[in-house]
């Protein structure tokens, strides 16, 4: 039953600043169930920041639902350019988000259902959480083959992953979630997991893919809303409280005072490229010249999303040693992204002599560049 | 000055109460009250040598204490550490961050236990620590009591709620906390705890001086201090006595990256041709009634008519064609002069990363509607951050409006390899008189171009702009010289 959220609901008197627990410890066992209007990745992953940080779970779990339009979400210490094509994501215009929880890559859109159980530290219980999933799962069609494995995904008749899980632990409460993939666009999720780029060497999370399948294709009756509704239910029944689904507003800043700020800051270039652990880059390209093909060899070192160590080998002949030093340099300290490239073409352009053979180039071995960004 | 702490320790062997003084001379404080003894609670840790203790000093004692990787929970034995956020050095306060690690696709974040100084850490990044072992080594001023550690000394347990006393009142506060309490004259029992258990943070005593004074102190280094004059002591609470709000805001000192290192290089270059200023006054009272009237048009084309392409225009196809100087490039020593034949006129473009020029090429055989499209092409590559290396080379004579965000007069520094640049002030509605003499409204826009004088000379920058400006104020007169 979906009630739409006031003021006065009694989520107002759980969002306390962890206060003494003097005054909470008479209540009635109680938790909370609910849902997000928004279906925009970075607030709703700050509404799982904001009641991670600020609410007091003692007693009162929350499960939160929420669906996004199509973006990709990389676990905290995973390397973007290893587990996604990024230049596809710019053509297409889905967005990069990292959370902050452990984990692999995963594609969200409409069709991708997210649950989040908040607990505090010690009723951490991801199993039981799966369990609980599964039971909703059965409860709406019996005949349905759900197992959860070690690995703590869902797997459906035994070969299809339809959930992922990732969980963040903090001083004193925990969240874990999982996807549960219902009417997911397939091709599209296996064409954007899917990394082009070459002579990566990190040491961050790699995901693993698996054979995915949606709920759907498996029974049509199983539909976003009904899944969502049957693992509310079963959570309410679980946990004793009333089957409501509140409904909130990620970005109402009475409810959650400051959730903007975390939004944005997810947003930032600093987060979801400068995060990304140490790595390097050993590949090289062709560019064609007089009819020949000459190697391009290129080594970059990158730490917090800037180049630490730029490396380009080019042919004396093609490009003169020093003019291929000026460029190395100039690159140091950049950030890692096509963007700035562009830009420091530019000032090599304004700053350096008129040589429109020299030029071109640049502009060529530029473009190339970018290609693996 | 002194201030006397009293410490109690257990001793888990001996399971007796060892009583242990230290004596530290304290150059801060203020107070000499007796208040200013505490009892401390009972320690969670273990001395290996309890006869060290009573050693009474009159420095500073420090105490190194290991910091253990605590239980993460699902029976988890062993993490990967991720990221540390502090080093050796550092300082930290209880329930500051250390560091974040890793154990199958659960993110932890390990907060502090206690307040003090960084000393080890016994782990690199993609090391692999273990549960129960030390983490970090941290220097503490003096023993802490501790939030969780019941498992390691099951004896305390039972005294959990037995707090720290002042004055036979019962008040939970970290050192730190008490420290910067007595500090300021601050009665404990006077304010109220926001922690667990009523215990007093550093955010209490920092709410409470605001109330008081009407200054904010500093919570963290960084913060900026606007300190507001002291309210008049009209209250019943007495106001204590405050220190002067102290400034401790450190500088910030980081290298130049990305951008700013290309406007740095570029800036570097301009700075060795020598400029001249050249500024007028352009009425556009009639462009502004003849876009008025091709807007919808544009509009219902799918384009964003503004006044750049008109500027664009007139500036290349007509005022370029008659001055080529203008369209010129000079090679670094001055010596050889090119005549540029295509007009690739740039437009500055504030974005998010700072300035970039993109440029529309050609605009000397492009119509005003095509110049329109062209910019807003350029206005949409530029706000993603998708402009190519072709749109932002090439240039040969840069506008940039910044009137659009504000200002009349401007001193445009030029763009190398180019010779001239002009920057457009906003339009404003000022009154001027018409050919009868009549006061009208007029739209007026302030222009000021910007010179190589190496090569061209005040005249013929005045000619140019003056051609430019017959043109924008009669726009019929377009008409005749359009190609």
């Amino acid at each position: 039953m979906l009630i739409p959220f006031s003021m006065k609901n009694c989520f107002q008197l759980l969002c306390n600043l962890k206060a003494p627990a003097a005054g909470f410890k008479n209540r009635v066992k109680s938790g909370l169930i609910l849902q997000s209007i928004s279906s925009d990745v970075y607030q709703n992953l700050a509404v799982e920041d904001w009641i991670h940080d600020h609410m007091n779970l003692e007693g009162k779990p929350v499960l939160f639902l929420w669906r996004n339009s199509p973006s990709i979400v990389i676990g905290r210490h995973q390397n973007p350019w290893q587990e996604c094509n990024l230049n596809l994501m710019r053509e297409e215009g889905i967005k990069l988000a990292r959370r902050r929880s452990g984990g692999g890559t995963v594609y969200h859109d409409m069709g991708n259902i997210n649950l989040t159980f908040f607990t505090t530290k010690k009723k951490y219980d991801r199993m039981q959480n799966l369990k609980l999933v599964v039971r909703a799962l059965n409860a709406v069609q019996p005949q349905l083959d759900v197992q959860t494995t070690k690995r703590c995904d869902l797997l459906l008749d035994g070969q299809f992953k339809i959930s992922g899980t990732a969980s963040k632990i903090g001083r004193t409460t925990a969240y874990h979630h999982c996807t549960l993939l219902c009417s997911t666009n397939r091709t599209f999720l296996s064409s954007l997991l899917k990394s082009p780029y070459q002579g990566i060497r990190s040491n961050a999370t790699a995901s693993i893919p698996s054979i995915v399948k949606n709920l759907l294709e498996k029974d049509p009756t199983l539909t976003c809303e009904v899944l969502m509704n049957a693992i509310a239910t079963e959570y309410a029944a679980y946990h004793q409280i009333d089957n409501h689904i509140n409904l909130i507003n990620p970005t109402d800043e009475t409810l959650f005072p400051g959730i903007n700020n975390k939004a944005t800051e997810l947003q930032t270039w600093e987060w979801i490229y400068g995060k990304t652990p140490k790595f390097s880059i050993n590949t090289s390209f062709n560019v064609l010249y007089e009819q020949s093909h000459l190697e391009i060899k290129i080594f970059i070192g990158i730490k917090g999303g800037r180049i630490e160590i730029c490396n380009i080998e080019a042919p004396d002949h093609w490009l003169p040693l020093e003019i291929c030093d000026k460029l190395n340099s100039s690159f140091i300290g950049s950030k890692f992204c096509p963007n700035e490239i562009t830009m420091l073409t530019n000032i090599l352009h304004r700053t350096c002599p008129e040589d429109d053979e020299l030029h071109s180039k640049w502009n060529i071995l530029c473009e190339k560049i970018k290609g693996i960004m | 000055m002194a201030a006397v702490r009293v410490l109690r320790t257990w001793s888990q062997n001996a399971g007796r109460l060892i009583c242990v003084r230290y004596f530290q001379t304290c150059m801060n404080v203020h107070v000499l009250k007796p208040k200013c003894v505490y009892f401390f609670g009972y320690p969670s840790f273990k001395y290996s040598h309890p006869h060290q203790l009573l050693k009474t000093t009159a420095a500073l004692q420090g105490q190194i204490v290991q910091f253990k990787l605590s239980d993460i929970g699902e029976g988890i034995r062993e993490v990967t550490i991720k990221e540390w956020y502090v080093k050796e050095g550092d300082t930290v306060s209880q329930f500051d961050s250390i560091c974040e690690v890793q154990s199958d696709k659960a993110s932890v974040t390990i907060t502090s236990r206690y307040d003090g100084v960084i000393k080890k850490l016994y782990y690199n990044l993609d090391d692999i620590a273990y549960v129960g072992k030390p983490l970090v080594d941290i220097e503490t001023e003096a023993l802490k009591d501790s939030e969780e550690d019941v498992v390691e000394t099951p004896a305390v347990s039972h005294d959990e709620h037995t707090h720290q006393e002042i004055k036979g009142q019962k008040t939970l506060a970290t050192p730190a906390v008490r420290r910067l309490a007595m500090e300021n004259n601050i009665k404990l029992s006077e304010v109220v705890g926001s922690g667990k258990d009523g215990r007093i943070l550093k955010e209490d005593i920092l709410n409470y001086l605001e109330k008081q004074t009407g200054a904010i102190l500093p919570p963290s280094p960084k913060a900026e201090i606007v300190p507001p004059p002291p309210k008049p002591k009209d209250r019943t609470i007495p106001i204590p006595i405050s220190k002067p709000p102290v400034f401790t805001g450190k500088d910030k000192t980081e290298p130049i990256k990305g951008f700013h290192k290309a406007m740095v290089k570029t800036m570097s270059a301009a700075l060795k041709i020598p400029h001249f200023g050249y500024c007028d006054e352009v009425d556009l009272t009639e462009l502004v009634k003849l876009r008025e009237e091709l807007k919808p048009i544009a509009f219902a084309r799918g384009i964003k008519l503004t006044f750049m392409p008109f500027f664009l225009k007139q500036a290349a196809s007509l005022g370029l064609l008659q001055f080529p100087i203008l369209n010129a490039s000079v090679d670094e020593n001055c010596q050889n002069i090119t005549y540029k034949a295509s007009h690739n006129i740039g437009i500055a473009m504030d974005t998010e990363q700072g300035l970039i020029v993109p440029n529309v090429k050609n605009v000397q055989i492009c119509s005003i509607f095509e110049i329109a499209t062209e910019l807003n092409r350029l206005q949409k590559l530029g706000s993603a951050g998708q402009l190519s290396t072709t749109d932002l080379t090439g240039g040969t004579f840069t506008l940039s409006n910044i009137g659009s965000i504000g200002g009349t007069y401007a001193k445009p520094v030029i763009l190398p390899p180019e010779v001239a640049i002009g920057a457009l002030g906003s339009i404003k509605a000022l009154p001027r008189f018409n050919q009868e003499g009549e006061v009208y409204k007029a739209q007026i826009m302030n222009v000021s171009w910007s010179a190589d004088h190496r090569i061209i000379d005040g005249a013929t920058m005045s000619r140019f702009s003056n051609l430019w400006k017959s043109y924008l104020e009669n726009p019929t007169f377009m008409l005749l010289d359009l190609k």
